[in-house]
């Protein structure tokens, strides 16, 4: 199966926006954990934005990242959001409240709690009733991210974002799900290539495999942090323009040769 | 948007285990009967909701299999009393069997694994959670995936989808697409929620929890009943089977977090799309299995697409009556009442509907309708204006 990616969106600590990681993507400056600052959704109206958690806004992160490389109609767009455990702090909160004699759940919690909250803000943002879809695969989740988008914007022919992200569980969660850091990547798929087009990638079932690991000692720790920073190895093939094969391995998933070739 | 047709895809086999009773002929014989499976609120310790319950008997009496005891909490009980009945367990196995178990794709749709396990575990301890509480084989939205991938021995693409209340019907969709681009060969699809305080409390906090046994499109009804449930269906590529996945339609609704676009543009969008996908037009159907809910907001606008698709004529029913919302289960439940439908050639009624609101223009059943069925249609909607709506039937 094939599919272009034609940007990318990405954050987490010390990589702040695709076109700002470059450098260190490339091995080209210092790789230092700055901490991401609090995100405010640009397309977000004021009234959802007021609402919108953490676990969103960083949805709202990597796509706008991704938008604003390149802008396109995302009312025709797809979107695949894969998260292995979706709003740790919203969880924490309800269960908080429950063990109180009131019960008093708040209803914003109530449905900011929900897996598909980010898919929801976003096509209230954009307008868009494209198709999207909410999926977990726990630490499989950005390998089974990249087969269901890949598979949607095949097969419905349509461009499709894939946004992947988790964020650190607030304890006690932390000490069942340790997620260290924060970490968000958003891809824009397409079926066709086009001038923008940044990679093709080819898609198949390996056999078995070692996942590839990151080039970068200080990016190949942090890939193990974040089920969604299992993208960085290829994060790194397409910022250096590189071609070749890469592995990931899955718990739950088969392993998927991913074949990397630059378009230009 | 999404365009072109899609080849029809067999579904070999189903099951689903509701408030009704467990497999195909329990929850049949009640729909026949007429004979709701809701019942006054007495979950857990719940003393300050009155409301009632669509409850699975005998969920906590389930012992999971002994190598998947780290799985062991309400969700996934239940997702393995589910898998048990109909002898669904063994046309599974048979599937892998011909595959080859890399060959087997498992997709599930839940809204809240089981988050009542960490509900236990903090009102155990909310310091230090307790040693017994595994979060991952537990309450991660992937839990009920992975169980059934271990319990069947399936290691091909393995997801759970939670799109809240469309989840169960979006896993046919997901399913689709990985047998069209040769990931699969096959794919165990398939539902389960089960009841929680989050769930129960978190609806009651939207007003949104009926007072009364839910009543679909009444002009009386005040709310949906909180239910549970589990069910799954075995697609296969190129199988003989009499009935199929025709079409399915996804669209978002661009409006609300928590409530439907009053005028249901976006369920009318999935629903024309389910009919694209299977080269079909609205007079090809013979009964619209609906989402309705019972909530004001959801049955008004669902009512107004189905009345600008299908006109008044094509007989539309909420089976919700009997089982309540079964929430992310809600999909494969109701697809499965749908298949139900076409091999008994019957249309269920709107259980608990006496007087149909205003503006209900719709065909609405008051009991039940024997006549042939050979294709169904029936939406799922969810939180955040996620909408899903398929089309069954036998082949065309």
């Amino acid at each position: 199966m094939k599919v272009f990616v034609d940007a990318i969106g990405l954050a987490a600590p010390g990589l702040n926006g695709w076109q700002e990681s470059l450098p260190v993507l490339r091995g080209e400056q210092t790789y230092a954990a700055n901490e991401l600052e609090r995100y405010k959704p640009e397309q977000l109206p004021a009234n959802e934005r007021r609402r919108a958690t953490d676990l969103v806004r960083m949805a709202f992160r990597v796509c706008e990242d991704l938008l604003r490389q390149k802008p396109i109609d995302i009312r025709q767009c797809a979107a695949v959001f894969a998260s292995s455990g979706g709003d740790y702090p919203i969880i924490d909160q309800i269960c908080k409240a429950l063990c109180e004699p009131e019960r008093l759940v708040s209803p914003t919690q109530f449905h900011n709690s929900v897996h598909n909250s980010a898919a929801g803000y976003w096509s209230i943002a954009t307008g868009s009733r494209a198709p999207s879809t909410s999926i977990s695969a726990f630490d499989d989740s950005f390998c089974a991210g990249l087969l269901e988008a890949a598979n949607l914007c095949v097969i419905e022919q349509l461009p499709t974002i894939l946004a992947v992200y988790d964020i650190k569980p607030p304890e006690p969660l932390q000490s069942k799900r340790p997620i260290s850091q924060d970490f968000g990547v958003a891809l824009l798929l397409s079926p066709t290539e086009s001038a923008d087009s940044l990679a093709q990638l080819t898609l198949t079932i390996a056999e078995s495999a070692e996942s590839t690991s990151a080039q970068l000692a200080s990016l190949e720790a942090m890939r193990l942090r974040n089920p969604a920073a299992r993208s960085l190895p290829l994060l790194e093939f397409i910022a250096r323009q590189q071609s070749g094969h890469m592995l990931l391995a899955a718990n739950n998933n088969p392993a998927l040769t991913i074949e990397v070739k630059p378009c230009h | 948007m999404i365009s072109g047709s899609m080849t029809p895809l067999a579904i070999t086999d189903y099951t689903l285990t509701t408030c009704l009773g467990a497999g195909r002929a329990a929850n049949w014989d009640k729909i026949d009967r007429a004979e709701s499976g809701l019942k006054p609120c007495d979950f857990f310790d719940i003393t300050d909701l009155p409301t009632w319950i669509g409850e699975v008997a005998g969920v906590d009496q389930q012992a999971l299999p002994a190598r998947l005891a780290n799985y062991d909490c309400r969700n996934n009980r239940l997702a393995w009393l589910a898998l048990q009945q109909d002898d669904f367990l063994a046309k599974a196995s048979q599937a892998i069997e011909t595959y080859g178990a890399a060959r087997v794709g498992v997709f599930i749709g839940t809204s809240t694994s089981g988050i009542h396990q960490t509900e236990l575990a903090y009102f155990e301890s909310r310091d230090h959670l307790p040693d017994w509480y595994h979060y991952r084989s537990t309450h991660n939205v992937f839990s009920v995936a992975d169980f059934v991938q271990q319990a069947l021995g399936a290691r091909g693409v393995c997801i759970a989808i939670s799109t809240a209340c469309s989840s169960s019907a979006k896993v046919f969709a997901s399913a689709y697409r990985a047998i069209a681009t040769g990931m699969c060969d096959a794919a165990i699809v398939g539902g389960v929620d089960s009841l929680c305080l989050t769930t129960l409390y978190g609806f009651h906090s939207l007003q949104l929890v009926s007072p009364d046994k839910c009543k679909p499109f009444d002009k009386d009804r005040s709310g949906i009943s909180i239910g549970e449930a589990g069910g799954f269906a075995l697609l296969e590529k190129d199988a003989d089977s009499p009935l199929a996945l025709l079409g399915y339609g996804e669209s978002g609704d661009a409006y609300h977090m928590s409530s439907p676009h009053p005028d249901g543009e976006g369920a009318s969008l999935a629903m024309q799309m389910a009919l694209d996908k299977a080269g079909l037009a609205s007079e090809d159907i013979d009964y619209i299995n609906l989402h309705g809910t019972g909530t004001l907001a959801n049955d008004a606008a669902e009512s107004k697409a189905v009345a600008h698709l299908f006109g008044e004529h094509i007989w539309a029913s909420s089976t919700k009556g009997w089982t309540g919302h079964t929430l992310g289960a809600a999909g494969i439940v109701e697809t499965g009442f749908s298949l139900m439908s076409i091999t008994h050639n019957r249309i269920p009624s709107n259980l608990h509907l006496q007087q149909p609101d205003d503006g209900m223009r719709i065909a609405l059943p008051l009991t039940a309708v024997q006549q042939p069925v050979r294709r169904v249609l029936t939406n799922s909607f969810g939180f955040g204006g996620s909408n899903c709506s398929l089309v069954v039937g036998a082949r065309v």
